[in-house]
């Protein structure tokens, strides 16, 4: 098809013209960064906890009223009460828990002194955590109960833990891969030996942070302090009983404290991700509203463009063009427009990634999203322009004859 | 005249009602996603504490030293936090007009009613100036004074709320409270006080979180109240017990001061940077510590408190204002121009460039109060629905104020003439029919 007569047309329509290449550019340059942003929420919030059975693993949030010395005790009382429940697997107990949005982060490393190490999340916890949570191991072992230090929180002053386990993110990062059993790491000052690696855990808080998503370091320590989490799994389909069997025996043992928040681990989930969610909804709302908004504005200058011309195109028909060949006209027509208005959008999408790179992208637009977004720019093109091109192909030969 | 152009605008705007119709919505569109955002943006960068914003200021020193590998989240890699050991000596050295350390933490109240279970609740420990420097407002009572914070005194704030949960909403105050395992006596009640964002901490739930009661610092130091919040801690440890971390280098305290004039702010410069100096001279420090002193503005700015997800939202939504206007250029120059034939025959009977001007303008003026107008009802739409799905932190910023209505209705007027500058310019240079018949 002869495009010359299309630019020599669209030359006498320049503003139209330029309107909906700006429109297509612009509608171009947010889909592309929109898409990207939406499919990266979306993965957050799938992202796997590393916890196996998210809907029968709960916790409950324990504090205890005023300072007691026999904090420690109570704590071994309550966990064998709620270990004897008939409902319950397992349970373990940690002063944070996955997905908490706070977290105790510390600096790890294999070489002291050489290089800022990793950050990761810390979990003390008992010789049950990888039961309760059903962590999977994939090297080494667990903690052995007597090797599990009474802690009084955090200004302890420890020299050492002992022995930690682990997630395989964490040990690939330690040594770029190579196997870390066995060896000394430091954590902050104090100096463990990792024991275990296990395949996933995800940290108290992930937002932000996309290089600290997957570190996570288990620490044998029975954390005896006021504020603390009880991790439970409950038998499967017994998770509703469970929790109200648990909040019960806890009260009777002792009314000295309050309890909060049982939450099982994909209401948890869905808590922690629900602004990413949001973020992806209200990004795909206004990239529909954009996209039909585009599409209504190629409608109206396309039908305003028929309208003008349906002189021309009688003459054309009378002169033997096809309605095919009109219909096609007004097609190839868009197609250039929209061909101009996708470069211009690519650029502007680059610029657009760039600034958000700043803020909320966390990695260079990835060239699918920009050919996927002149696909759909293209196409939307073709489907807006149907309409009109088709009452342009209807315009009849006679048309010529009886004047504008 | 202005009456008859109306008149001309609406018969106009009956004429082809699909078209009318597309051009309002496009405007109505573009003005309900950009003003919905822009709401959710405003309150999220508003004033916290207007009139007083000029005259607070956070003080801040580097405790870990340009050899530091921490973490520090903040541009100039200065702690937003302070150590005990720094914030017990400005308090004590008393520079400023008003200052107060602070931190939050999470205490349980014991019902009197032993039926009642004991109930959680956000507090924080801070100074008696608090209040008078935040201005905060008090139903009951009012705040404690620098006596109670150097006697280490049990009593307590309550906000207007748990004094609603605690008591019913009566006068509490004289009343016993028993916090943890200690009476403590209600001093104040206040009145109904949330600053957005929350300025003093912006740590966690900026937008939402509140704390429910205050009590004395000093009486929570003494209590060994633990902070819930964040605290940093380098190489060398948050020490050895609750002694051990108070004269640790771990950051976790923030600390406010009142400086009403430039001269206080200069004095409390010149003492921060001869704090820096004396450190460095009692060999607490081996460098000369930065320093830096910022008021509510430029502490908020600093801390990237409107979060990136509103930023990003905002001008997304403002880029499809920006194609709602070209497409109602477009429609509009459709429009225009569809009626050259009448424009000629009102310029061969007299009427000036400026008359047609003035008649098309006039008309874009209508379809942009129409599209606002039908924006208004968007914004609505559009506020409710990021109350649903925005972050819940960011859910309470979704509020339609006086000034947001006004923001709106004249955006969609300037941004609709705008967009009618050219179609009307067009319009203008249609020539009348008089030459239309010699040519």
């Amino acid at each position: 098809m002869d495009i010359g007569p299309i630019l020599f047309s669209l030359r006498r329509n320049k503003v139209g013209a330029i309107l909906i290449v700006l429109q297509i550019a612009l509608t171009l340059a947010v889909l592309c960064n929109a898409l990207f942003i939406i499919e990266q929420q979306i993965a957050l919030s799938r992202a796997p906890t590393g916890i196996t059975e998210e809907s029968n693993t709960f916790f409950i949030s324990n504090q205890w009223i005023g300072k007691t010395a026999d904090l420690a005790a109570r704590l071994q009382t309550d966990l064998a009460t709620l270990r004897a429940l008939p409902q319950v697997a397992d349970v373990t107990v940690s002063p944070s828990r996955p997905l908490g949005g706070r977290g105790m982060g510390m600096n790890v490393t294999l070489y002291p002194g050489k290089g800022r190490g990793s950050l990761a999340s810390v979990f003390p916890v008992d010789d049950h955590a990888l039961n309760a949570l059903g962590l999977k191991l994939v090297a080494g072992r667990n903690f052995r109960p007597e090797e599990v230090l009474l802690s009084h929180g955090f200004t302890d002053d420890y020299k050492s833990w002992g022995n930690v386990i682990v997630t395989r993110e964490l040990a690939r990062r330690l040594d770029s891969g190579r196997d870390v059993l066995g060896r000394t790491a430091w954590l902050g000052k104090i100096k463990a030996t990792i024991i275990g690696v296990v395949d996933q855990l995800v940290p108290g808080r992930v937002a932000g942070d996309s290089t600290t998503a997957e570190n996570s370091v288990l620490v044998p320590l029975l954390w005896a302090d006021s504020n603390i989490f009880y991790i439970v799994r409950a038998n499967p389909g017994q998770v509703a009983t469970a929790m109200a069997f648990a909040r019960d025996r806890l009260y009777s043992i002792s009314r000295q404290r309050t309890i909060a928040s049982e939450l099982t681990f994909t209401e948890a989930r869905q808590d922690f991700y629900h602004g990413a969610r949001g973020l992806a909804l209200l990004m795909s709302s206004i990239c529909l509203i954009l996209v039909g908004v585009t599409a209504f504005g190629i409608i109206g200058l396309t039908s305003y463009w028929v309208s003008q011309r349906r002189r021309q195109i009688g003459i054309r028909r009378a002169l033997g063009a096809t309605a095919v060949s009109i219909l096609r006209y007004f097609q190839m027509e868009n197609l250039l427009i929209a061909g101009a208005g996708s470069v211009l959008g690519i650029v502007l999408g680059l610029a657009m990634n760039l600034w958000m790179l700043q803020s909320i992208a966390s990695a260079r637009l990835p060239l699918f999203y920009l050919i996927a977004g002149t696909v759909l720019v293209l196409g939307l093109g073709q489907v807006a322009v149907l309409w009109p091109a088709l009452r342009a192909a209807a315009v009849p030969p006679a048309t010529a004859a009886r004047g504008s | 005249m202005f009456g008859y152009y109306f008149n001309l605008a609406l018969r106009s705007l009956r004429r082809n009602v699909v078209l009318t119709a597309l051009m309002i919505s496009a405007i109505g569109i573009g003005i309900g996603a950009s003003m919905t955002m822009l709401t959710v943006f405003r309150a999220a960068s508003g004033d916290p504490i207007p009139g007083k914003s000029a005259q607070l200021f956070v003080p801040q020193i580097d405790n870990f030293g340009p050899q530091s590998k921490m973490p520090i989240e903040t541009d100039d890699l200065l702690p937003p936090v302070v150590t005990y050991f720094d914030a017990d000596e400005w308090m004590r050295s008393h520079p400023a007009v008003r200052q107060a350390a602070m931190y939050p933490i999470s205490i349980t109240i014991t019902p009197s009613d032993p039926t009642r279970n004991p109930i959680r609740a956000d507090a924080r420990a801070t100074y008696g100036d608090f209040f008078s420097m935040f201005n905060v407002p008090f139903q009951f009572g009012g705040p404690w004074s620098r006596v109670e914070d150097s006697s280490h005194a049990a009593v307590i704030v309550l906000t207007r709320e748990l004094n609603h949960v605690l008591f019913g909403g009566a006068n509490s105050v004289g009343k016993n409270l028993l916090v943890g395992d200690k009476t403590y006596r209600v001093i104040g009640v206040m009145d109904e006080w949330r600053p957005t964002p929350r300025f003093y901490d912006v740590d966690g739930a900026t937008f939402s979180g509140q704390d429910q009661l205050f009590l004395p610092f000093t009486r929570a130091i003494e209590e060994q109240m633990p902070t819930v919040a964040r605290f940093n801690c380098d190489q060398t440890g948050p020490g050895k017990g609750w002694q051990g971390l108070l004269a640790s280098n771990c950051v976790w305290i923030r600390f406010w001061v009142e400086l009403p004039s430039a001269r206080d702010v200069a004095s409390y410069q010149s003492f921060l940077h001869n704090y820096a100096a004396e450190q460095l001279q009692r060999g607490r420090f081996n460098w000369r510590a930065r320093v830096g002193l910022r008021n509510v503005r430029q502490w908020l700015s600093y801390n990237h408190v409107v979060p990136p997800t509103v930023e990003t939202l905002t001008s997304v939504s403002f880029a499809l204002l920006l194609v709602c206007i070209l497409n109602a250029i477009g429609l509009m120059l459709a429009k225009f121009m569809a009626r050259t034939g009448v424009i000629s025959i009102r310029r061969a009977l007299g009427a000036s460039r400026l008359a047609i001007f003035g008649q098309f303008m006039l008309e874009a003026a209508v379809i942009g109060l129409a599209g606002g107008l039908v924006g208004l009802g968007l914004i609505q739409l559009g506020l409710v629905s990021c109350r649903l799905v925005l972050e819940r932190d960011l859910s309470v910023l979704a509020r339609l104020h006086g000034s947001d209505v006004l923001i709106a209705m004249t955006l969609a007027l300037v941004a609709t003439l705008l967009a009618g500058l050219y179609p009307t310019w067009r319009a203008m240079q249609v020539p009348s029919a008089l030459q239309l018949k010699t040519q």
